[in-house]
């Protein structure tokens, strides 16, 4: 058996989890312990070949492999315990995790748990499109594990479900791979891009191929028998039918947080985002559990999610030193047309935020509308909107949370 | 290349749960038997796309074949399963009524059960459905308990059978559609574009085609029309929602569809039930997945906020007939075995041992062999400890510490046993089928590159060793 304990354990060696583990040795918080199951560490941008990573948290344009090296490399120059192939299977209590490895299980105790076990997207399945099953239907990211980690052909034609951030990443992919993006489709009625990504569309997209966005429109069959054949889409608005021939479907976007380590350890849930409920310092409903990145709510890009673990790893550290923990929190309620905010729990008196901002979405594109953050009947912030995008997080500040009075809930809505 | 001048004893047609629960009695015997299967994988057809509830037969009908061979078929298998570590727990099944004219029924039906010998079944007040099933949703009547039903890993049983019948000499032979019978000097000779085989008698298990099959032999006496059953999965996340099979209550007006956890830690939801012409439209429809979730949400509405893992759907082989179509004729050398709608997998060891019953009768009373090889089914269900969470099997083999699909925790070693297995899987398919993998929350997000590419490599050294040979 493999038992030993560490001060900090991390589990996931994605952008987060490494980011966060580099931040702690800064404040010398003893051992950290970084697990991750794969065979590398790296995390989704390791499989993602392009350029743009790394703008915010190291200020310099990584492509996703680079970008994953630049942080393994560090780790692994440092004291930092980092173990591959390492599956955390579960729980034994509330510091201790059981784990699988080539060399037999074993237990880690730790005094800090630290989740960031990130996100994937959802599967054909789970969005429940109809139709056959054949060969040829892929999310983005087994998309780039064939094409990068294994040099593998999909097909020739290919339709992209979705018109977000990562389906232009899919568009790049798909060219590598000598895949024809051939049209792409969004339920809403324009695709989900802004400043500062807006390059990155144009040159997926706009500058070399064109590839034609079909827009109000879900995907309503797949249809073929061995291969993918084609697909139906169907029109949100006319209720009109269209047939497309093509060999693949890529499905991006619709991400869902990997909650299972957390939703093993019995942390709370929070039911928006489908990640653990989190205070400002990323902590979860279990002591001296934290969480952080993608887990927390779907995709944002790396250098957010690695940013998040610098800021997780000064909650952790504060956490070793004082070993305080919160007694009340209060939850931040959100109603639709808000999808989701987080983090989504207040500590009274301890207003920091990962990033000095709340991040919110919305279920569509919202033009000039008025956010309001009550208590009770007390209005504690209100801002208008001019245009809010949906599939892009918006940032809404923290200033508001020195007027919270008691620990009634909090609810914010959009009109 | 089959050799086409061999003349087999017996041809079993189809290798669904029905013929290979065949070929494996066979192979008890000393007899030179051939399992022909159309598609590229034992399993493929229904068999691998039902309910995956192995039954009591407590409701059906009372005195028909199915009944007395669903009743046996059970009792065997009771002896089976745990020998050939099929993965399987006794749930028990409760039949919930949510209305009048459902509890009305429920008296009936449970005279039935205790007509078909299944003593055990009796019937539950409110407070008893609740505190067995506390998350479904409020309203009950009341309700039926089945003590009795188990679930089951509905692949695991058929390549049992299969790896128990070619271990002891049966012939299997994949990729062997049946499309022309000739009969010639007391010899069948059956072909089809994967080749020729000659056999003395036939045994007609072709499931979906067992109509065809019997038509090719000169009757004209059923017709299967597939009945399509859509399924949804929800997350292993679910699995503390609902501790029984939930089965509905069946009256004149209505059938609805079941709740039930599976062997792998799963809830399902289903089936749909749709006559269909086409016997190749296992795809799922909207109509379909709308249906299920609108009764999912009448039962236990909690499931619905769960993540829905996977969704699929299977054909039924059914009839016009509501009665089992076995058919022996002694004088053409020949038994049908048709009809066998959505219990097959249940008294699939009572059919097997009624037909070896028809061929004694007619005549063939061969030797039982003095001694049979056999393997144990890998586990892939959640009861039981799965080879990552054993220590003493990773210490024989790293390769049992090596998780390849995170969400079934499946690792490198169980992957490489199921190409390399005595029915070994020949594609993605039936590896998925055999170790789980990629069938899990992500379905492939992290893993299907990562089989795809052991798969690749693994059967290609299985290439060149045979190569070699």
């Amino acid at each position: 058996m493999n038992n030993f304990e560490t001060d900090v354990l991390i589990v996931g060696a994605g952008p987060a989890g490494m980011a966060a583990a580099l931040e702690l040795l800064k404040l010398n918080v003893g051992k950290i312990t970084i697990v991750d199951r794969d065979k590398e560490a790296g995390g989704l941008p390791h499989l993602t070949d392009h350029i743009g990573f790394g703008m915010r948290d190291i200020h310099r344009a990584y492509s996703g492999p680079s970008y994953a090296n630049y942080y393994i490399k560090k780790i692994k120059n440092s004291t930092i315990q980092l173990l591959v192939e390492t599956t955390v299977t579960g729980w034994d209590s509330n510091n201790k995790l059981n784990i699988t490895t080539p060399s037999g299980l074993g237990t880690i105790t730790a005094k800090a748990v630290l989740l960031t076990t990130g996100c994937r997207e959802r599967p054909r399945t789970a969005r429940l499109i109809p139709g056959s099953r054949p060969q040829g239907i892929y999310n983005t990211g087994a998309l780039q594990d064939f094409v990068f980690e294994y040099k593998k052909l999909v097909g020739k034609k290919a339709v992209i479900i979705g018109a977000e951030l990562v389906s232009y990443s899919a568009i790049h992919t798909l060219r590598k791979a000598g895949c024809k993006p051939i049209l792409m489709t969004t339920e809403f009625e324009k695709h989900q891009i802004t400043i500062p990504y807006l390059p990155f569309k144009w040159w997926s997209s706009n500058w070399f191929n064109k590839v034609p966005l079909e827009k109000n429109c879900k995907i309503s069959n797949i249809y073929g028998k061995d291969k993918v054949e084609g697909i139906e889409l169907t029109n949100d608005k006319t209720g009109n039918k269209k047939q497309i021939d093509c060999d693949t479907v890529i499905l991006t976007g619709d991400w869902i947080p990997d909650h299972e380590m957390a939703r093993l350890g019995t942390i709370e849930i929070n039911e928006k985002t489908n990640g653990p409920l989190v205070d400002g310092q990323l902590r979860t409903s279990n002591e001296g559990v934290f969480a952080a990145g993608n887990l927390l709510r779907g995709a944002e890009p790396s250098d957010i999610a690695a940013l998040e673990g610098r800021h997780v790893a000064k909650s952790i550290s504060k956490y070793l030193e004082k070993n305080d923990w919160f007694q009340n929190r209060i939850k931040i309620n959100v109603d639709e047309p808000i999808k989701w905010i987080t983090p989504n729990a207040i500590e009274l008196n301890s207003y920091n935020l990962p990033l000095n901002r709340f991040l919110f979405r919305v279920t569509d594109f919202m033009k000039n509308k008025t956010l309001k953050i009550k208590q009770g009947e007390e209005l504690l912030y209100s801002k208008t909107f001019k245009l809010i995008i949906p599939n892009f997080s918006q940032e809404l500040s923290g200033e508001w949370q020195n007027r919270i009075k008691g620990i009634s809930p909090i609810t914010i809505t959009l009109e | 290349m089959e050799n086409e001048n061999k003349i087999y004893d017996v041809a079993v047609v189809g290798a669904g749960v029905v013929g290979t629960a065949i070929a494996q009695e066979l192979s008890k015997f000393s007899l030179e038997s051939v399992l022909l299967e159309a598609k590229s994988d034992i399993g493929a057809g229904t068999s691998k796309a039902n309910t995956a509830i192995w039954h009591t037969g407590f409701d059906a009908k009372t005195g028909s074949l199915e009944q007395r061979l669903l009743s046996r078929g059970y009792k065997l298998l009771l002896d089976y399963v745990p020998q050939f570590g099929i993965p399987h727990e006794k749930s028990g099944a409760v039949l919930i009524a949510w209305n009048e004219d459902q509890l009305n029924s429920l008296t009936g039906i449970l005279e039935k059960a205790h007509n078909n010998g299944v003593a055990d079944v009796h019937m539950l007040t409110v407070e008893e459905v609740y505190k067995l099933e506390p998350e479904v949703n409020s309203g009950a009547l009341g309700g039926l308990m089945v003590p009795g039903e188990f679930i089951i890993c509905p692949f695991s049983i058929p390549l049992s059978f299969a790896t128990q019948a070619v271990l002891n000499d049966v012939k299997l032979l994949l990729n062997f559609p049946v499309t022309d019978i000739i009969e010639e000097n007391d010899v069948y000779t059956l072909s089809g574009s994967g080749g020729t085989v000659k056999s003395k008698y036939v045994i007609n298990a072709a499931g979906l085609n067992s109509d065809v099959i019997d038509r090719l032999l000169g009757f004209e006496r059923f017709k299967v029309t597939p009945r399509r059953g859509e399924l949804i999965v929800f997350d292993k996340l679910a699995r503390n929602l609902v501790n029984h099979v939930l089965l509905p209550v069946p009256t004149s007006i209505t059938k609805g569809v079941l709740v039930s956890p599976t062997v792998f830690g799963n809830i399902m939801l289903g089936p749909t039930a749709e006559d269909l012409d086409d016997k190749e439209a296992t795809n799922t429809s909207t109509e379909g997945l709308e249906f299920l979730w609108k009764k999912g949400e009448g039962i236990i509405s909690k499931l619905l906020d769960e993540e829905v893992t996977s969704t699929y759907a299977g054909l039924r082989a059914a009839t016009e007939h509501s009665d089992y179509q076995i058919y022996s004729h002694p004088d053409k050398r020949y038994i049908c075995v048709g009809g066998i709608r959505s219990t097959g997998l249940s008294s699939s060891l009572g059919i097997a041992e009624y037909i070896l019953e028809l061929l004694n009768e007619a005549g063939i009373t061969p030797e039982k062999k003095t001694s049979l090889k056999s393997v144990k089914m890998p586990n892939i269900g959640q009861k039981e400890h799965r080879p990552y969470e054993t220590e003493e099997l990773i210490k024989e083999n790293e390769d049992y510490g090596r998780v390849v699909c995170h969400c079934e925790r499946v690792t490198l070693g169980e992957i490489k046993d199921a190409l390399h297995s005595p029915v070994p899987a020949k594609t993605l398919e039936g590896l998925r089928r055999r170790t789980r993998s990629m069938q899990g929350r992500c379905q492939g997000f992290y893993c299907s590159a990562d089989v795809n590419e052991i798969f690749e490599s693994e059967t290609k050294n299985k290439n060149v060793e045979t190569s070699n040979e």
